[in-house]
């Protein structure tokens, strides 16, 4: 299967859907990285390069779109989420402006950058932001998707791109809905809940399971915020057990927001995978090893938390 | 302006000051120096300047203006209520629990304010944007923008400073309040942002300095700015922290501080008599 990052489906789909006027796309120098270069080539006109200034640039995405346009504002995740933080929370988030950030390279699978590239709290930092839509997309049909759901949606949203190129876990029909969790493959025994390229490892934790005769549902999760919470009571209350699987940290991210859900609505044993430390140079496949994003690392969490059952 | 237009201005100004010093003293918090400093020019821009209806505040064809230096909200609120987005009555509940009077501008709550702001360094950058939004729609408002000389301090304004005059927006025009003052005390001593004109003159902004509280002047220099094609204008204003109330000028204490009684009727006092006299001359 052929395999695409999710940043060049959120260029491609900036290109696909952008045809309307409104849309402006601001970068800050990362054009080529975050691929709204894309859009740039299209529509040089509606294209704006901020430079190297991400907190002027989000400000900027909030005084458009107080004038009425649909503006996407893209960085990488860590100069997004990270050093413009306070931009997006009181220019953006405060004044429910119509602005999109388009933050890709977010995670370990950055790679050889090193941690002071890898994003690993973006998820944490825009949850705590009232109003805020956050989208982490699994593959591309989804992030293309998703592109075309945030431009529909009146309000901020915090889209989350790989770097790394992942293999589609979603078909063609696939009907993105914001809000909305999907269920994979039905299980009875435990629910991995996972977001981003995640998704693709807990179908392969799930398979490995299914082989030692466990019955894992799988469930992706791309709008962080608002969670399904029916999904997740659901499936609590069916499987009894959950693993939730992130490349973020454990603290504030996709577990976070799970167990937020499951504590208050239907209890059951939650692990939950992700991240600790900061990040470090290295080839993704063997960061991923290092920090237990891996399918095996899935399987020993969910037969752990069946354990606790 | 003839003479009368001047001194109708600065009823209006001096208005504003006491309603701005009467929301402070109600809820016994705020920024009387700040507010004090941008009455006029406020004033200025709302009575004999810019391209706005209280009665359509959302009229996508207006002129906007974002206050920066979002801590003087009560003299925006003041000038507001003035030109009749809102009852003044409305401005002495400031910063309270029931009212909508936020301590800082909210363009979701308060008729009339085009842009949140508080965070310093915020809203130039929006500003800009929302000159930008201009040039893309080909659209002839104009946005103006009032920040403060401590605010310059912030990086952010400086990323500000080159995309302005990088996308040539000359529909752009910021006022610098130059009151010298800042929290803890002279700018100069805090962390020196001089020269002011200079630097914006290194950016490439068309820069004028002229005198806060000098309606003639500062129309003159709005007019240049409107003039000026190609680059936006950054208008330092000369100006004094507390304008109007003997006490409050050029004293860094009144930034932050709220008047008590004996010094808020003082204040008010003080601001009946200029309006009485200059009802006078009319």
């Amino acid at each position: 299967m052929a395999k695409k990052a999710t940043r060049e489906s959120y260029g491609a789909a900036l290109v696909e859907y952008g045809a309307d006027p409104n849309i402006v796309v601001l970068d800050a120098d990362l054009s080529k990285s975050t691929k709204t270069e894309m859009f740039k080539k299209a529509y040089p006109d509606r294209f704006i390069n901020c430079g190297i200034a991400e907190a002027n640039m989000m400000c900027v995405a909030a005084g458009l779109a107080s004038c009425g346009k649909t503006v996407f504002a893209s960085s990488f995740a860590m100069f997004a989420a990270g050093r413009a933080y306070e931009q997006i929370r009181n220019s953006i988030g405060y004044t429910k402006l119509n602005v999109k950030i388009g933050a890709t390279h977010a995670g370990i699978s950055v790679g050889e950058d090193g941690a002071s590239h890898q994003c690993l709290e973006d998820i944490a930092l825009m949850r705590t932001i009232p109003g805020m839509v956050i989208i982490n997309p699994a593959d591309d049909i989804e992030a293309r998707a998703a592109v075309k759901a945030a431009i529909d949606h009146e309000g901020p949203v915090y889209m989350r791109f790989g770097r790394l190129a992942v293999e589609d876990v979603h078909g063609e029909d696939y009907k993105f809905e914001i809000g909305k969790g999907s269920t994979l493959k039905e299980g009875s025994d435990v629910s991995i809940i996972a977001t981003g390229l995640m998704v693709g490892m807990a179908m392969e934790a799930a398979k490995m399971l299914e082989n030692e005769g466990i019955s894992a549902r799988v469930i992706n999760i791309a709008t962080i915020k608002p969670i399904d919470e029916d999904i997740i009571i659901k499936a609590s209350k069916e499987t009894g057990a959950i693993v939730t699987a992130e490349e973020h940290y454990i603290m504030g991210g996709l577990g976070s927001a799970v167990t937020e859900v499951v504590c208050k609505s239907a209890p059951c044993p939650v692990k939950i995978i992700g991240t600790d430390r900061y990040g470090k140079s290295g080839k993704p496949a063997e960061l991923f090893k290092e920090y237990g994003l891996t399918p095996e690392n899935i399987v020993k969490n969910v037969k752990e938390a069946i354990a606790m059952k | 302006m003839d003479e009368k237009r001047i001194i109708e201005l600065s009823i209006i100004a001096n208005k504003v000051r006491k309603a701005a010093l009467t929301g402070i003293y109600n809820s016994q918090s705020g920024h009387p120096g700040g507010s004090l400093s941008i009455a006029d020019v406020l004033t200025l821009l709302y009575f004999e300047v810019m391209n706005v209806d209280p009665k359509n505040p959302k009229d996508p064809n207006r002129d906007r203006m974002v206050l920066s230096k979002g801590h003087t909200a009560p003299a925006l609120y003041a000038t507001l209520a003035q030109k009749g987005y809102f009852p003044v009555e409305d401005v002495y509940t400031l910063r309270r629990t029931d009212s909508y009077m936020q301590g800082h501008p909210d363009m979701n709550k308060i008729p009339g304010v085009d842009m949140s702001t508080g965070s310093l360094g915020q809203g130039v950058s929006a500003a800009g944007g929302m000159a930008l939004a201009a040039k893309l729609d080909n659209k002839d408002y104009r946005v103006y923008s009032i920040l403060g000389d401590g605010e310059l301090e912030e990086g952010q304004v400086w990323e500000q400073a080159m995309f302005a005059p990088h996308y040539k927006l000359d529909n752009l025009t910021i006022f610098v309040d130059n009151n010298g003052l800042q929290i803890d005390g002279d700018i100069t001593k805090v962390m020196n942002p001089t020269p002011i004109d200079e630097k914006f003159k290194a950016f490439g902004w068309n820069v004028i300095v002229t005198d806060a509280h000098d309606f003639n002047k500062l129309l003159d220099a709005v007019n240049q700015a409107k003039a000026t094609k190609g680059k936006p204008t950054a208008i330092i204003m000369q100006s004094v922290k507390g304008k109007n109330v003997s006490y409050m000028e050029n004293n860094p204490a009144w930034h932050g501080a709220a008047p008590k009684e004996e010094d808020f009727n003082k204040a008010i006092s003080e601001l009946d008599a200029q309006i009485k006299e200059l009802e006078a001359r009319l």
